[in-house]
Formats: C-alpha cells, sequence, structure tokens
C-alpha cells in the first residue's frame, strides 16, 4: 500500500498548460513575461498619469522627460476653468447622456428579453435577429441620416438626441445578455411560485430578479461605459460647446500651434478610471454578451 | 370541415400569441424603429436629394451624388487605404491575440492581475487613447520618441504624424492596441471549451506541442476567430477616432478610410447629401458582412423558436 503511495509521480502533463506539478521556477518565469506584457498595456496611460502631473512649460519642453519634475496636482483643479472648453458642462453632458441613455435601454430591453426567453412566438426568431443586426451596426455609418432626422424633428444638438441614439445602438447587447439570463431560470421555479399563490409581478421581483441580477448588472454597466466612451454621433449631432460629453471636448485643447496637453490628460484621467473599474466588474459575462452566443 | 376549423382556430392562436408579444417587444421595437430603421431610410432618401450646404432640400438628384463620390479624384487611394485599413488592423489583432490568449490560458502567478490590465485599453475612451499616441509620437517634446531614441531603435525623433504614410501606419498600429483585449478574450474563451481530455489522447499519441497546436486546439479555435475576426472588422471599418486624431490634421486625404472621409464630407465640406451617398455604400459594406457572419457563426443556433 505505501510503496504504491510513495511512489514519484511522473505522469505526464504535457498540453493543458502547467498544472500543481509544473515547477515553481517555470510559473514565475511567466510571471516575468506577464509584467512586461503589463507594461506595453499600461504604458500609454501611465504616460497619461504623467502628463497629467506636469506644468505647462515642462510638458511643451524639449527633449521631454518621462516623469513629471514638479508634480502639479493643480491642473485638474484649473482645467474647469480653461477658455479651450466649458468643461463642467462637457462633464455634465457626458454623465446626463450616460445615465439617461442607459435607463431609456434598459427600460426597452428587459421586458422584451423577459418575454423572448419565456415565450414562443411567430416573430420570436425575426425579432431576435433584427435586435442582432442592430448590434452589429454603428451610428458611425448611420451619422448623415441620424443628423437629417434630428434636424427634422428639432431635437438636434440636444441632450435628447444623444440619449436616444445610445439607447438605441446598445439596447441589442442589454436584450442578449439578459435574454440568456433569463433563459437559463427553469420554468418551473417561477410556476411553483404562481401556485404557492405569487402574483406574476411578485414571483418577477422575488425569484426572477435575484436570479438575474447578475445580467441585468452585465447590461447596465456596459451600456453606460459605450455611452460614456460615444465619439462619432456626438462629433456631429452636438455642435455646441457646452452640449458636448468629454471625448469631445477632449480635443478642444489640442490646438493646431499650442495644445494643452496637461488638461488633455487630466480630463484623460478623469474620464477613464471611473469607467475601468466598472469594465473589471462584468468582464467575464461580456464575452458571451457580445458574440451572442457565438462562442460559448 | 373540422380540420379546417382547426386551423383557423390555430392561426387565431398564434396571431393571439404575437398579439400578446407586442407590448413587452414595443419600446424595444420603437427604438429599434426609430432610431436605427428610419435613420436608414432617410441616409438613402438623402442620398438621392440635392441639398444645400445649409441643409435645404432642392430636389430629387438622381445618382449625381453617388457620381460624385464616385468622381472623387482621391478616391482609389481611399479605397485601397480602408482595405489595407481593415485587412491590416483586423490579421494583426487576431496574430496578437492568438499568442496573447495562449499564454493568457497558462496558469502562473499574477495571471488574475494581468487579465485586468488587458483590459484597460478595452474599457478606455478610444479618443484619450489615440491623444496619448498623438502626444508620445511628437517629434520635438513626444515621449514615445524619446523612449525610441533612448532604447537605440532610433537615431533621432522621427515625426510619425507629419506625414500620411508613416501616420496612417502609426495609427493602424493604435488600432491594434485597442482591438486586441476584446479579441484576447474572445479567442480566451474559445480556448476554454477545449477538452482537456483531447490534449492529453495528443500528447499520449505523441504529438509535439506545435503538432497538438495546429491540429487539435487550432481546429477547435475556429468558430472564435470566425467571430473575432467578423465583428473587428465591422468595428475598425467604422472606426473614426483614430485616424480624426492622429491624422486629421494632415491635409489631403492619403491617411482616410471611407469612414474618415465621409465624416470630413459632413463636417469640412457640410455636403449631407454626397456623405449620404457614401454612408449607403459603407452600410452597403457592413451588410455583407453582417450576412456572412450570420452564415458562417450562426450566432443564434441557441434561440430556439
Amino acid at each position: 500500500m505505501s510503496t504504491v503511495l510513495d511512489r514519484p509521480t511522473t505522469t505526464p502533463t504535457k498540453g493543458g498548460g502547467p498544472r500543481p506539478g509544473t515547477p515553481e521556477k517555470k510559473r514565475w518565469g511567466l510571471t516575468i513575461v506577464g509584467t512586461i506584457v503589463a507594461l506595453v498595456f499600461l504604458a500609454p496611460y501611465l504616460v497619461m498619469l504623467g502628463g497629467a502631473f506636469k506644468s505647462r512649460q515642462e510638458i511643451l519642453r524639449v527633449p521631454p522627460d518621462y516623469l513629471p519634475e514638479n508634480p502639479q496636482p493643480g491642473n485638474f483643479l484649473s482645467m474647469w476653468g480653461t477658455p479651450e472648453t466649458p468643461l463642467p458642462d462637457n462633464l455634465l453632458s457626458t454623465v446626463v447622456i450616460s445615465l439617461g441613455g442607459t435607463a431609456l435601454a434598459l427600460v426597452a430591453a428587459l421586458p422584451a428579453a423577459y418575454y423572448t426567453a419565456r415565450h414562443s412566438f411567430r416573430l420570436k426568431l425575426p425579432f431576435m435577429l433584427l435586435v442582432l443586426i442592430t448590434q452589429m451596426l454603428q451610428p458611425t455609418v448611420l451619422a448623415s441620416g441620424l443628423f437629417r432626422e434630428f434636424v427634422e424633428l428639432e431635437i438636434n444638438d440636444t441632450w435628447l438626441a444623444m440619449i436616444l441614439v445610445n439607447a438605441a445602438f446598445n439596447l441589442s447587447f442589454a436584450v442578449w445578455i439578459m435574454h440568456s439570463f433569463f433563459a437559463t431560470v427553469p420554468k418551473e421555479i417561477e410556476e411553483a411560485a404562481w401556485l404557492d399563490g405569487c402574483s406574476r409581478g411578485q414571483s418577477l421581483r422575488r425569484i426572477m430578479l435575484p436570479l438575474v441580477w447578475p445580467g441585468i448588472v452585465t447590461a447596465v454597466i456596459f451600456t453606460f461605459i459605450a455611452c460614456w466612451n460615444e465619439f462619432a454621433a456626438s462629433l456631429i449631432l452636438l455642435p455646441t460647446d457646452t452640449n458636448q460629453p468629454l471625448t469631445v471636448a477632449l480635443t478642444r485643447f489640442i490646438g493646431q500651434y499650442e495644445s494643452a496637453w496637461q488638461y488633455v490628460f487630466a480630463v484623460s484621467i478623469i474620464g477613464i478610471l471611473p469607467v475601468v473599474a466598472l469594465f473589471a466588474l462584468i468582464e467575464k459575462h461580456l464575452v458571451s454578451g457580445l458574440t451572442a452566443g457565438g462562442v460559448k | 370541415m373540422a380540420s379546417a376549423r382547426n386551423t383557423a382556430l390555430r392561426r387565431q392562436a398564434r396571431r393571439q400569441t404575437t398579439l400578446q408579444a407586442l407590448p413587452w417587444l414595443a419600446p424595444a421595437l420603437i427604438l429599434i424603429g426609430g432610431v436605427v430603421i428610419f435613420p436608414v431610410g432617410y441616409m438613402i432618401y438623402t442620398s438621392f436629394r440635392d441639398l444645400s450646404r445649409f441643409g435645404t432640400d432642392r430636389g430629387w438628384a438622381g445618382f449625381e451624388n453617388y457620381a460624385r463620390v464616385f468622381g472623387l479624384n482621391h478616391l482609389s487611394t481611399v479605397l485601397t487605404n480602408t482595405i489595407i485599413w481593415t485587412v491590416g488592423v483586423v490579421v494583426m489583432t487576431v496574430l496578437v491575440s492568438l499568442v496573447l490568449a495562449q499564454f493568457l490560458n497558462k496558469r502562473f502567478p499574477g495571471r488574475k492581475i494581468l487579465r485586468m490590465v488587458i483590459i484597460v485599453p478595452w474599457a478606455a475612451s478610444v479618443v484619450m487613447t489615440s491623444t496619448v499616441f498623438v502626444y508620445g509620437l511628437d517629434p520635438f517634446y513626444g515621449i514615445i520618441n524619446k523612449f525610441l531614441v533612448d532604447v537605440g531603435i532610433l537615431d533621432e525623433p522621427y515625426g510619425f504624424l507629419k506625414n500620411a504614410t508613416s501616420g496612417f501606419y502609426s495609427a493602424a498600429a493604435v488600432a491594434v492596441f485597442v482591438s486586441v483585449p476584446f479579441t484576447t478574450f474572445v479567442v480566451l474563451a474559445g480556448l476554454q471549451t477545449v477538452p482537456h481530455d483531447v490534449l492529453e489522447a495528443a500528447s499520449i499519441d505523441g504529438a509535439g506541442r506545435f503538432q497538438t497546436y495546429w491540429q487539435v486546439v487550432f481546429p477547435m479555435l475556429r468558430p472564435a476567430l470566425a467571430v473575432a475576426a467578423i465583428i473587428n472588422i465591422i468595428n475598425v471599418f467604422n472606426s473614426l477616432p483614430i485616424l480624426k486624431t492622429m491624422t486629421g490634421a494632415i491635409p489631403g486625404y492619403d491617411a482616410d478610410t471611407t469612414t474618415t472621409l465621409m465624416f470630413k464630407i459632413i463636417q469640412n465640406d457640410r455636403q449631407i447629401d454626397t456623405a449620404s451617398a457614401l454612408s449607403v455604400v459603407n452600410f452597403v459594406v457592413i451588410i455583407v458582412v453582417i450576412g456572412i457572419y450570420l452564415r458562417v457563426v450562426r450566432p443564434m443556433r441557441e434561440v430556439s423558436a
């Protein structure tokens, strides 16, 4: 008995990547490679962070320094009152458009996702196909049509226009991801709740909601980030500087002759940090939602 | 007679289920109808109208707008650029992502942190990421230029974004950089569908590492690669912010794709009618790619009717 146990384990562990049997040394070697890869992916954002703390003179110095010599955290305060762009308005635009777009997308997507996951009807496949095709379209290619439509409706250059655009083009992701979560909840659970005297609304709130919550959170966060980062449609549909979101306003700091790079980077830092934090929360659900189940 | 009545009843029941579905789908349908389908139609309509610079409709234009698009002197350059841009960026993105996903599929300390780091360019605004490169590649105060000189790759700083050719390829490199994270995660999801016992069987049969990869793993990655490639083709073809920020200041059209050209026609020339004609052409290209996607990937196979 003990002889069997004492025998050194020499089963080949090729193929599926290092398993517990792999020597520690090799795994730490991978960590070193991983650190280099991480630095490559972070490099632009480190340049951004350093630049946000440089003074105007220092960021235009020839040759440049890698790190700020005399860090200027004051850039994060003074950027709100520069002549280039009304930054407080731009932040407000980004926040209002993102919240409005997300709310509208959710209100439209939630009932559709629930119903298509629970019931079969003749037009279900055509509907899901329509949703899928919308997911692959982008406002970029429809910019001139959207512009003409909103001019006719007299809502061009308003937050409402961008709320509608963002909600419509992100609706499909929200429908897909929530549909897939609703579909995993067995019908029997819901029916059991009805038998126990729950109303349809009660069973939705008490039984379904907790089970599909991760799907709703993923839909909300992803839509919010997509609205937050939107650029092409805002560029065409929002000509007035006070209506423009951060992504469009940012380009105003870059002039043909003089650029306020320290502000470009300070604005970018506050534009990027919140969405990266949110994105990390939903990363594991994204692939299945974005590929509509094309990859399992 | 009985069967005829049955059919009628069944048809009525069917119509009822569709009617019952309607309130649940209505908000989504109204949004898609009003903000996606209607603008497509309006864009096609506009492409056959004659609009003034201030948007006044001066009547039917026939194919004049299309003739103007196809008569542009720089059109052949722009079309060539569009093909190089789309194919080049997508091929490079897929190659880098295949290697990176293979790496992330291994177990090592810090793997989770690396996954989080790779997310950053995916989550971050593409305009914001591109502006760092506009600054970094400046020949005078650019940090990337300084780094390339310091490590000995360049003898002296180079004005990457001062001419159309090098500006275009620099922008393409940035496009690869921002497309790699999504693609890597899709490939990684594909790698996780490769069963362990298949890999073990291959190694027992004496297959080497490369042989295992090419003959066992790679064929199983095909669905993931098809999805990643097609979604990337659409995104890269539609991409505006990278070229707009990096080469937008270069005069002329030597660094333009059909998408950036369309935006220049809207913003600089204020010709919404001509821009619509070009958009319709772009739209047809995208619809063809979507058609290929639906045929090849069949993404909806899990949706039961």
